[in-house]
């Protein structure tokens, strides 16, 4: 067939589809329904693809009133477009020791185009015995590109609590960038042995500028303002803290 | 923002290998295995001989896949190569004749080759899944179907990311009757995108930190000039729309310069390829866009562009300075070079973070000037499908369907960057494929699809359903339709359907322009008529490469209505 339709092509007669458009032949072998992940594995293409980030958001150190001390804040998470499991990590160690600090572990849910709603348990450590509890909240983009998470704990012997944190990009340069950030803490009865009063809690105002010399790597430089608030603020005076502190920092930035 | 640092060094002046300006790459030209030919296909003044190693005639080819060291910008990387060269052999064809392709995999991957714009048995057309398995490790694949159509057009892998790594090739088919435009002179002009980072690794980084390669955001000097300029209410009212929508005017594409050397036939800037003329002589540059994620916007300073031919159809013949060419499509261009000079070929990617660069010239080793980029252009309402005081509600990502749509098809819109630069550029108003519609037929049906996307995850979809979520498109084999995509991105999306040819409607409804593959700028919405003559399955996707593999991809199945239960 192919040879016989070459030998008349070759005959001066200009084609057939010169003058009309030519469909093509059908397929001798037609392609059998796959299911998704079979077809995937065919095409090499895969839009359920799962990643993985790291990102050390904070890992910095801290001039205050009590020394040096050295901060972290961490998130990873693993996951499709949709559902992802994510890691959350904040803490402070100094003299050695760490402060305070806390780590959730949620799975985190599409449920809006910019929003997710997150569930899963956080772990307080640090000075004191340890908490732990439920959490429950939401995370995403704000408009005007606003960062913003805001999460409600519960715990054991009912406690309650709740966190909001909120962030914002602002660019100098392409690679010079000013971070405000603002992190404020509320819990629902005082927990003496972590030196938490009831109410507000603890608000942190920061100010960082990072420079990247890769979107990786950041080094940054920064200012906190911390304030506690009632309950919190009066037990820390006792034990010979102040209730508010501004704080120089410098840091890394880090994701991979 | 600092956009000099965007400015090329003029060719005299090497810069050095800085991370800031992209990489202009090595004036040596590349460094590929030896005894193989780097720079394109043509002998220098001959038309190409069949014994030429980078051109491949005849009916029976033989085409071998492998891995290539080359080396275009200063760093030794490894390519997919066709024949051991990037772009592969150039494949001569003539209209009419049943060409038999042995394509053997010397990859430890498997592969495959898809002839973009060629119309094919659904067997032939080389998307592993739909089309066959794929071309396994150590395996070859016999390809033979009958050309029935002439043209420039190109190849590609469909495999995984090795249209990336360098798997592309021009195809000429000529026609039994010559060209309909003559020309004494032809070059073929392959436009695409390398980077040495190896793209699994741009597409984990996408998913991670979706404006990872746009270093054209907005600072707060861009406010504070804009405040100057126009004063406060203007720039916060301006801010304030896009900042409640969430949207970036500057995201323009996904990976820029930043990563990217632009080839111009494999050559890097800085290699200066070139194709070589007499003066008086007219010349046909076949422009081929072969990259994976890059728009092109090409003129020759000097020389005017006659476009003759649009996806490998001849077009009613229509003179510009300049016209942008999107991933996938193919403008065939007559130019007339009087002068006994050499003239630069400049093709300025979209979001002017580089530029591909060739000359046209007497001799080789002859430049001319390259001219500085275009400034770097910013997306406007008309971008986001609105017109001046439409009252649109702009709190959402809404499809933009509202009231009248006659506005929104802008077929004469050149597009972001290119609007009202002092030049005529070329749109798609301006072309006229000539002979008519293939089918004169009414469309049975209308389909629409939206072209949606959330840049910050990165997720690329028809419908905001990714592939994965997605139902094959059935169209029943021999009906006539209309496809109606409303682009709600602010990304220029080209748009590709194997197997048939789209058939633009102008903005009168008539019969305007036929191509393969069609670009949808952000706001727009256009239609066009398909006739479903081809059975099979077949792809229908977005052209830019990471787009389609984060979910901007859709099955067509062309099925007897008879045949399926459903």
């Amino acid at each position: 067939m192919a040879l016989a339709v070459a030998a008349s092509a070759r005959a001066e007669d200009p084609p057939e589809s010169s003058a009309h458009h030519l469909p093509p032949a059908p397929p001798q072998h037609m392609m059998e329904d796959m299911p998704y992940a079979e077809m995937a594995a065919v095409m090499q293409m895969d839009d359920t693809r799962r990643f993985g980030m790291m990102l050390v958001d904070r890992f910095e150190w801290r001039d205050s009133n009590a020394g040096a001390a050295g901060v972290w804040d961490v998130r990873a998470w693993y996951g499709d477009d949709y559902n992802r499991l994510q890691l959350k990590s904040e803490g402070q160690r100094a003299g050695g020791t760490t402060r305070d600090a806390w780590t959730e572990l949620l799975w985190d849910r599409v449920v809006a185009r910019w929003w997710s709603a997150q569930l899963g348990v956080r772990q307080d450590f640090g000075e004191g015995p340890a908490r732990t509890w439920l959490a429950l909240g939401v995370e995403g983009l704000a408009p005007y590109w606003l960062d913003a998470e805001a999460t409600l704990y519960v715990g054991d012997q009912g406690r309650t609590a709740a966190r909001l944190r909120a962030e914002y990009d602002l660019l100098l340069t392409q690679r010079l960038i000013v971070q405000p950030h603002a992190e404020l803490n509320l819990y629902g009865q005082a927990d003496p042995r972590r030196q938490i009063g009831a109410g507000l809690s603890d608000l942190d105002l920061s100010l960082r500028l990072r420079y990247e010399l890769r979107r990786e790597l950041a080094p940054y430089v920064g200012v906190v303002w911390s304030r506690l608030f009632s309950g919190t603020a009066d037990q820390v005076r006792a034990a010979g803290g102040s209730s508010s502190d501004v704080q120089l920092v410098a840091g890394l930035r880090i994701w991979f | 923002m600092d956009r000099s640092r965007f400015r090329p060094a003029s060719p005299l002046a090497q810069r050095g290998m800085s991370r800031r300006c992209f990489v202009q790459g090595l004036s040596a030209g590349v460094l590929v295995a030896p005894g193989v030919r780097a720079l394109g296909w043509a002998a220098a003044d001959a038309p190409p001989a069949p014994g030429d190693r980078g051109v491949l005639t005849g009916t029976d080819l033989n085409l071998e896949i492998g891995a290539l060291a080359v080396n275009f910008t200063g760093r030794q990387r490894s390519a997919t190569a066709v024949n051991g060269q990037v772009p592969g052999p150039l494949l001569r064809w003539r209209e009419g004749d049943t060409i038999t392709l042995r394509v053997v995999n010397r990859l430890p991957t498997p592969t495959s080759i898809h002839w973009h714009g060629v119309i094919v048995p659904a067997d032939m057309d080389g998307v592993p899944g739909l089309s066959f398995h794929g071309i396994a490790p150590g395996e070859a694949f016999v390809y033979r179907f009958q050309v029935n159509q002439s043209g420039t057009y190109w190849y590609h892998s469909h495999s995984r990311f090795q249209e990336q790594t360098g798997l592309y090739g021009p195809i000429v088919i000529e026609p039994r009757a010559g060209e309909r435009q003559h020309a004494d002179r032809e070059h073929v002009v392959l436009l695409s995108d390398w980077t040495d980072v190896d793209p699994e690794r741009i597409y984990r980084t996408l998913k991670l930190q979706s404006g990872y390669f746009n270093f054209g955001r907005r600072t707060i000097s861009d406010f504070v000039g804009d405040v100057r300029r126009q004063g406060w209410p203007p720039t916060v009212a301006e801010r304030h729309m896009w900042g409640r929508m969430r949207m970036d005017p500057t995201d323009l594409a996904d990976v820029s310069g930043y990563t990217y050397t632009y080839l111009m036939n494999g050559v890097p800037p800085a290699g200066n390829w070139t194709g070589l003329f007499r003066p008086g002589e007219t010349l046909r540059l076949r422009f081929i866009n072969g990259s994976s994620m890059s728009y092109f916007d090409v003129r020759i300073p000097g020389l005017k562009l006659l476009v003759v031919a649009a996806d490998g159809q001849n077009v009613e013949p229509v003179s510009v300075d300049e016209l942008r060419i999107g991933a996938g499509e193919v403008y065939d261009v007559i130019v007339a070079p009087n002068d006994d000079r050499a003239y630069t070929i400049f093709a300025q990617s979209l979001d002017r973070s580089g530029y591909a660069r060739g000359t046209l010239a007497p001799q080789s080793g002859m430049h001319a000037l390259v001219p500085p980029m275009d400034r770097r252009p910013l997306l406007t309402m008309t971008d986001m499908g609105m017109t001046q005081g439409s009252g649109h509600d702009m709190s959402g990502m809404a499809a933009m369907d509202h009231g009248s749509m006659q506005s929104a098809a802008r077929l004469d819109d050149p597009g972001v960057g290119l609007r009202d630069n002092g030049r005529r550029v070329l749109t798609y108003a301006d072309l006229h494929t000539s002979g008519g519609p293939i089918d004169p037929r009414p469309p049975g049906r209308d389909l629409q699809l939206h072209l949606t996307g959330h840049m910050e995850r990165f997720m690329w979809s028809f419908d905001d359903r990714k592939y994965s979520a997605a139902e094959p498109l059935k169209f029943n084999y021999g009906e006539r339709l209309r496809i109606v995509l409303v682009n709600d991105s602010m990304m220029n999306h080209p748009i590709h359907l194997h197997g048939m040819w789209g058939e633009v409607e102008g903005s009168d409804g008539r019969f305007l322009l036929r191509k393969h593959t069609i670009n949808v700028q952000p706001g727009q919405r256009l239609s066009y008529l398909v006739t479903a003559d081809a059975l099979g399955h077949w792809a229908y996707h977005c052209h830019l490469l990471y787009h389609m593999e984060a979910g901007m991809f859709r099955e067509v199945h062309v099925e007897r209505s008879s045949a399926k239960g459903t």
